[in-house]
This record gives C-alpha cells, structure tokens and sequence, in this order.
C-alpha cells in the first residue's frame, strides 16, 4: 500500500523566499533517501520552496480569490513529501520515525487513493482520465 | 499502534540488513538467521517496556552479535570447524570499537551478496523465492505458504533444505563476478519475477497476501535495481513488473471473471505507474545497447501500456521486439507471442506461419496456447471448421473452467 509522508517543517510558514538548508541537513537527509530507495519502498520526493514565494487561491462563496503568501494565520504549511510503497502502516510510521527532522518538525502520514478502492460508478466517473495521459 | 505491531515494523525493515551482516561473519545463512530471530524475540520482550530504542538497527545488531558470538563458542567445543569463526568475531569487536560504524559502510554489499546466495542457481527455483521472502522480504512461514498456496510444512521444508544445500555447497558469500556474474544475475533476477508471477495469476480474492506477493517482488526488484544502477536487466525488471501491475484493476470483471489485455477498460490502469515505468524503461535502456530480455518484455508492455485504446497498440513494434526475444531467450511460448503480434502487424496467414511451424513443439503438447492462437488465426482468415476444431481441441487440454467456457463458447460459434 501506498503512503504519503507529508513533512510539515516548524517555522516553515514564515521562512524567507531564499530559504534553503544546511549543508548538513542535507546529506542527513540524502541518505535517508537513499535508505528509502535501497529498501526498495521509494516511489516519489519532493521539496517544495517556502510558501512565502507562494500563492493561495481560494474558494470562499464558490469565486476563486488569490492571495500572495506568506499566510500568517496558517499554522502548518508542507515542506514537501515522500511516497512510498510499503505493506503496513505500521511500516509506514516506522520509516518516519527514522527521518532526520528538525525540531518541531511534524511527518502526517496518509494513505494514497487506489483507483481499485473507488465503488464502480466513481470509476465511470474518472474513465476520463485516461485522456489525460501525457 | 502497539508495541509488538511497532517491533513488527522495525524487523520488517532491519531484518535483510540484520541477517547479511551476520552472514559475513558466521559464513552460515541459516545461523545467521537463527541468531537474527533471537535477537527479534528478545526485542520483543525487552521493547514493549523499555520502550523502541532511538537507534533499533545498533540495538538489534549488538544482541545479535553477542548472541552469535554465544552460539560460537557453544558449538565450538564440539566442532572445531567454528572455533576459528568464534575467534574471528571477538577478535573483530576488540579490533573495531566502532562496529555499528564499519557495518553501516559495508551494509549495501552485505545486501547484494545475501541477494545473490539466497538465489544461488544450486538451489531449485521454489527454494530461492521462499528463502528470498524469508531472508529479504521478511516473511514468515505461515504468510509464505498463503502466498504460494502450499502447506507450512513444505515452505519450512524449502527452506530448511535451501539453507542446508548453501551449507553443504560451501557457497562463498560474494558478489559473482567476471564470467558468472550474468548468469547470477539472471537467477536472482528469475526468482523476484517467479514471486512476481506468483502475484500476478492470483485473482482478485480476499487472501490479499497472494496478490501482495507482486508489492513483495516489486520491492524486491527496486532494490535490488537501487544496489546495481547499472546493470540493465534489473531496471528492465523494475519497468517490466511495474507495467504489468498496472492493470492488475482491470484484468477481472465484477464477477472475478478474467479480461483479457485488449478487452480491458484501459482507465481502469494505473496511470501513475505507467509513468514510473516508462521513465524507468528509458533508464535501463540508456545503460545499454543490446537489451536482455527483461528489457525486451518491458518495451513490449510499454508498447501496450502506450496505446490509448487496443487499436492504437503498434504491433509492427511488439513483433520485431518478440523477434528480438526470440534471438536473446528463445521459447516455444515467445514464438506463440510473436505469432499473435505478427498476426496483428501483418495479417493472420504470416501469424500463422510461424504458429504452425510449432506443432511438433513438445513442451507445447499438454498446453491449449497454440491451439488457442492458431484458432483465432484460422478463424480470422475465414477458414470456420478448422478453427472450431482448435478451439474444441484447446478446451480440453485448458484446465481452468472460465477458460473452457470461452473456448467452447468459439468453439460452437456463439458469442462470448
């Protein structure tokens, strides 16, 4: 089964545009990739820049509004995300237990969405999808 | 989460890295491993009060070699044989304080050598997997029986004898190389696309640890794809495995009966791993200008997993790759492949051709393949009795009952 491991770094909300980390955070975290990809689980990462180079659009009485970041009042904002292929949650907590965060750091683990897990007629619904193949 | 689930866990991931180190110095999978569990049902004693130690890989590891270094000194007096292999582990503790440290370095060849002495061609096929999913993919007995529908007692049989042939074979525990390193890695490779397959033909059912058994072998297979980036086939594998399962939802109806490739509601394929696949197709084969025929099955799945709908599939493509399967891996049941593909690509009297040039195929004798396609080729060009006698002829050497049904069904001309 599938799980996304969503990494929630502390502080990232108000991080500078420009932010980037360490030198040695990040060869600890290399090679907690590179353990992922050796154990065979690994099937996608990536690290996403600060929201404060981002944007919000959102939806409030169903018109779409954009806002600039950084967003003070979000708590938690993504960092960035792993997913792996694992046979457990167990295991999929276990991995994330292993990862060198920082303090106040916090991994959400969640289940990825199988097609196969959807009742026929969402299927029928999603059957377009296949048009979307690049 | 509970403790013993949690410990669970943590064995999952250490036990392969666990069992190859201690191979290293016990030179004996099957010490290695008892040594391993003893130091798994200690943790499961000690953990569930002392709580999951920050580094459990150091923890595990520490037992284990006290624990191995107990066992030596035991079987020491009445074997001479381990004596020096005792000496050799006290000696190595006094020489190196930092152990955890050295192991770490060694810790990926120390994988690939369990890899491939578990798959060591000595051992018949069906003894490499279960000793592969006990030594690799951490299962157990019990769950490796399930996944291969045979009894516990076989499995343990299995294993028990695989680890005494390595024994009594005096199998190095090495990294081939030179000359033998293509064929050991064919058989490493064969093993992970066996548990594959295994996977593969289960059906939809509620024992999900058969259909698990395609997630062990691709797991498996990126592995040991991540410990030889540059050895072709086992990219081609990856790419291979991971193109099949992609319609793993849609090979069954709601009713558990089959569909075949081209009948397949093809939204129903994972288009997330047809991604991963092709890109990893690529890879491999920028490592190589003559593909092996891992790669060559993968860019004929490619070929399928391309083709938005079963009459966009290139099959001038998927002949010329069977053509070059047939060169690298000839089989009876690739030129059956190639038969079909080039029936596809160039009309059914060509696709016939080389189906007939089979018939005198022993290892086709007991099987319904050839009859099945020369059927449908036959049928094709208009020539409707001889058709219906293959089919009739295929139906009674099928021994599944859906596909009888399908048989006969053409058989008699009515619509499937």
């Amino acid at each position: 089964m599938r799980f996304m491991m969503l990494m929630i770094p502390g502080g990232y909300g108000s991080a500078a545009p420009d932010n980037m980390p360490s030198a040695e955070a990040v060869k600890a975290m290399m090679k907690y990739n590179e353990e992922l990809k050796k154990a065979g689980v690994l099937l996608a990462l990536e690290g996403l820049h600060p929201p404060s180079s981002g944007a919000r659009v959102s939806f409030k009485g169903g018109k779409p509004t954009i806002t600039d970041g950084p967003f003070p009042e979000v708590k938690e904002v993504l960092g960035g995300y792993w997913i792996i292929d694992v046979r457990s949650r167990d295991e999929a907590i276990e991995w994330a237990r292993r990862c060198p965060a920082s303090n106040d750091d916090v991994i959400e683990i969640r289940r990825v969405h199988e097609m196969s897990e959807f009742p026929e007629d969402l299927q029928k619904a999603a059957k377009d999808f296949s048009e979307l193949k690049g | 989460m509970t403790a013993t689930r949690a410990i669970e866990a943590v064995w999952r991931i250490e036990q392969p890295k666990l069992v190859a180190r201690l191979v290293r110095y016990l030179h004996d999978v099957g010490l290695a491993e008892e040594t391993a569990q003893d130091a798994f049902l200690l943790a499961l004693e000690r953990w569930p009060q002392d709580g999951v130690p920050g580094n459990p890989a150091a923890w595990l590891t520490q037992v284990a070699k006290n624990r191995a270094l107990d066992r030596l000194r035991h079987t020491a007096l009445i074997d001479g044989k381990h004596r020096e292999l005792a000496f050799d582990l006290a000696e190595l503790e006094r020489e190196t304080p930092d152990l955890e440290a050295a192991l770490d370095e060694d810790i990926d060849d120390d994988l690939l050598r369990l890899i491939f002495t578990a798959c060591h061609p000595v051992l018949p096929a069906e003894q490499r997997a279960a000793l592969t999913l006990r030594l690799l993919g951490g299962l157990s007995t019990p769950e490796i029986a399930r996944a291969f529908l045979v009894s516990e007692a076989t499995v343990a049989q299995r294993i028990v004898r695989a680890k005494r042939a390595l024994r009594d074979a005096t199998i190095p525990f090495e990294t081939p190389r030179g000359e033998e390193r293509r064929d050991r890695i064919a058989a490493v490779l064969e093993v992970v696309y066996l548990i594959f397959n295994e996977g593969y033909v289960a059906t939809a059912g509620p024992d999900w640890l058969r259909a698990d058994l395609c997630g062990e072998a691709l797991r498996l297979g990126r592995s040991l794809a991540a410990l030889m980036p540059d050895e072709p086939e086992a990219q081609g594998l990856v790419a291979l495995m991971e193109l099949h399962a992609l319609r793993f939802a849609a090979r069954t109806g709601s009713a558990g009966d089959p569909i075949l490739l081209l009948d397949q509601n093809r939204s129903r394929w994972n288009w997330s791993l047809i991604q991963r696949g092709l890109d990893g197709l690529n890879r491999a084969l920028a490592l190589t200008p003559t593909p092996g025929p891992y790669l060559l099955q993968a860019m004929i799945a490619a070929s399928h997993a391309r083709a938005t709908t079963a009459a966009d599939t290139d099959w001038i493509a998927i002949a010329a790759y069977y053509q070059a399967l047939a060169l690298v891996a000839p089989s009876p049941i690739v030129e059956i492949n190639r038969a079909v593909a080039v029936g596809m690509a160039f009309g059914p009297a060509q696709g016939l051709a080389i189906a007939n040039a089979l018939r005198d195929e022993p290892r086709l004798k007991e099987s319904h393949l050839l009859p099945t396609v020369r059927g449908d080729l036959l049928e094709k060009l208009g020539q409707v009795a001889e058709a219906r006698a293959e089919f009739h002829h295929a139906a009674e050497l099928t021994s599944n009952d859906r596909e009888r049904g399908l048989l006969l069904a053409r058989a008699n001309c009515r619509p499937v």
